[in-house]
């Protein structure tokens, strides 16, 4: 039975450095809390995530760096205890019942973590006896992911040597061998080379087909967009956006942005771009710069020169982005996520 | 609980074993067997050390082999596994409670720590001999007690495996496993401590004692040793402790 996924209000506040399972840190630091004398710092990880990934579906967590996407994924694969809040696999609390949550998924982490004292082959071969599968059906099954994954000329070497891109290739192998129901990819396609990377989303779209749940997180925004039927925004621990990707575009006022840098603050040019047809919303950003909503790009940029001139205000700088889902972060945080 | 995957992870540990088996085998045996030589041949040899001393010092040498193989064999994957290589995270993954993968790590060290243990005995008497007077009058209770010290090696690399950085591993050996070889009634018998008594009453929270001192009891009654009662709690007593303590950090390290 195809399982999905489902989180209840988690929280994960951790008064020290997340370790080993909560994978790379960044997070949000909260007020510091009194404990006895010596007040230690929170680190506010999850700050009420509650998902709803449906069986057969692939979703995708995106955000940028430290935004709490690998702390979900620690939760959700029995590898980082909620503060509070609950996590699902299919109808199994992860918490409650480990192991048979252990049963139905596969992990990639976001750093590789193969077995360094084996050989490719040994990796998937004894991952494969780990899951109870037996010795002819983990061979045959481990060809098979050599060779689908092209690594089959490598199989008997030891992974020590291997390229980034090509443990990367391996731990992925790996996480399928027992053919889990629902398969974790944490930034799967980080320092992969764009070929091995369309690789990956072919293999990703192949398992999904299979009538598999994939979770993955990014901070691509391309790769969320090529590859998920629908995807949560997350920043600071926290949801700021749910839906498919053109649900999601769309809800940017307007669609396109015109990130505009002018070279002096003026407050009555940006009442009078925000009267300009088209324009959806202006808002003032760092320094002198304006972010522009609109719903037509190109055609404006001449009427804001003209504005500017008119107001005396030179216009130093314009960037045009068409609808995406970059726009749609930036609007709901006012950082850009690559920054 | 999960059988499967439990003997498919001592599989794994026993294959990488296999791998690394000359290499393993110099850095078990080696420096000890050199301490046989130069103290049970060359300084028994020449004069500067009574002939008694080549049957008191094969027990604690077989000591030394097997607490330093099962702690070898269990705390440094750990540490190097849990920090930097994270290789571990598959296994910890394997439908099995997390805690079996820390006793599968204990049964690993302990069956390395045996095998250790009974390979440096022919070794050691051949390299000590003539001279030698093993007498193992009670078979079952030398077996006992070899188990016991094989399931402290392995528990004591657990509990240090769990509590050390990878940074620390050089002040491991020299603030914990150097002391505790040489405090440990290793290359003495207890009873040669009679003459600094303070010493021969701390030198008791020193687990390696009971081991050092069991194997005596049970390989050369003949000469002073601890009571084998004394021995047995002592080291059922630091086994059981070293495995608790294990346990939770193994925990503390497995989940965050």
């Amino acid at each position: 039975m195809v399982a999905g996924i489902r989180t209840r209000d988690l929280r994960k506040v951790y008064t020290s450095a997340p370790p080993v399972a909560a994978g790379t840190g960044g997070f949000s630091f909260g007020a510091p809390k009194a404990k006895g004398k010596q007040p230690r710092p929170e680190i506010v990880a999850l700050d009420g995530i509650s998902l709803e990934i449906l069986p057969g579906e692939i979703f995708c967590l995106l955000g940028p760096n430290g935004a709490g996407k690998s702390t979900t994924v620690g939760v959700l694969t029995t590898r980082v205890r909620p503060t509070s809040g609950q996590a699902f696999i299919g109808e199994h609390d992860v918490w409650k019942e480990q192991v048979a949550v252990k049963r139905l998924i596969g992990v990639v982490a976001q750093r590789p973590n193969l077995d360094f004292s084996l050989t490719a082959r040994e990796i998937l071969a004894f991952h494969g006896a780990y899951f109870g599968i037996s010795s002819h059906e983990r061979a045959e099954r481990a060809e098979a992911l050599l060779d689908r994954f092209k690594l089959t000329d490598r199989a008997d070497q030891m992974v020590r040597g291997f390229s980034g891109g090509m443990m990367q290739r391996l731990s992925i192998a790996r996480a399928m061998m027992h053919d889990p129901q629902v398969l974790f990819l944490d930034e799967p396609s980080a320092g992969l080379d764009p070929q091995t990377r369309l690789l990956l989303w072919e293999i990703v779209r192949e398992y999904n087909q299979s009538g598999k749940t994939i979770l993955l997180t990014t901070h691509n925004m391309e790769e969320a967009d090529a590859l998920c039927k629908r995807l949560a925004i997350i920043d600071h621990g926290r949801v700021i956006a749910l839906g498919t990707p053109q649900e999601l575009k769309a809800s940017v006022p307007g669609g396109y942005l015109l990130r505009l840098r002018f070279g002096l603050h003026s407050p009555d040019l940006l009442q009078r771009l925000q009267r300009l047809a088209g324009v959806r919303e202006v808002r003032a950003t760092d320094g002198n710069g304006a972010d522009l909503y609109a719903d037509r790009s190109g055609s404006l940029v001449a009427e804001v020169a003209n504005l500017a001139s008119a107001a005396g205000v030179e216009l130093c700088d314009v960037h045009i982005s068409e609808p995406s889902l970059e726009n749609l972060f930036l609007h709901h945080t006012g950082r850009s996520l690559r920054e | 609980m999960n059988w499967k995957a439990f003997f498919a992870m001592l599989a794994r540990d026993a294959h990488v074993a296999r791998r690394n088996f000359v290499a393993l085998l110099f850095q078990t045996f080696l420096q000890p067997l050199m301490f046989v030589f130069i103290f049970g041949r060359v300084m028994v040899g020449s004069g500067y050390m009574p002939p008694a001393y080549k049957s008191l010092l094969l027990p604690g040498i077989m000591a030394i082999c097997m607490v330093g193989t099962g702690i070898w064999a269990v705390a440094m994957p750990l540490i190097a596994e849990f920090q930097f290589t994270r290789e571990i995270e598959d296994r910890l993954l394997a439908p099995m409670e997390i805690s079996w993968l820390a006793i599968e790590k204990v049964v690993a060290g302990t069956l390395q720590a045996l095998a250790a243990g009974f390979m440096v005995i022919p070794a050691a008497w051949l390299l000590l001999r003539p001279g030698v007077d093993l007498n193992v009058p009670h078979p079952i209770l030398f077996a006992v007690v070899a188990l016991l010290v094989a399931l402290f090696s392995a528990t004591g690399g657990l509990a240090l495996g769990c509590s050390m950085q990878q940074t620390h591993i050089g002040l491991m050996f020299s603030l914990i496993v150097a002391p505790m070889i040489f405090f440990g009634c290793t290359y003495y018998p207890w009873s040669a401590l009679d003459k600094f008594p303070v010493l021969q009453k701390a030198v008791l929270v020193n687990p390696l004692v009971y081991a050092s001192e069991g194997l005596r009891a049970t390989m050369i009654p003949q000469f002073p040793h601890l009571p084998l009662v004394a021995v047995v709690i002592g080291l059922v007593f630091f086994n059981a402790l070293l495995l608790a303590v294990g346990l939770r950090n193994f925990h503390g390290k497995s989940v965050s």
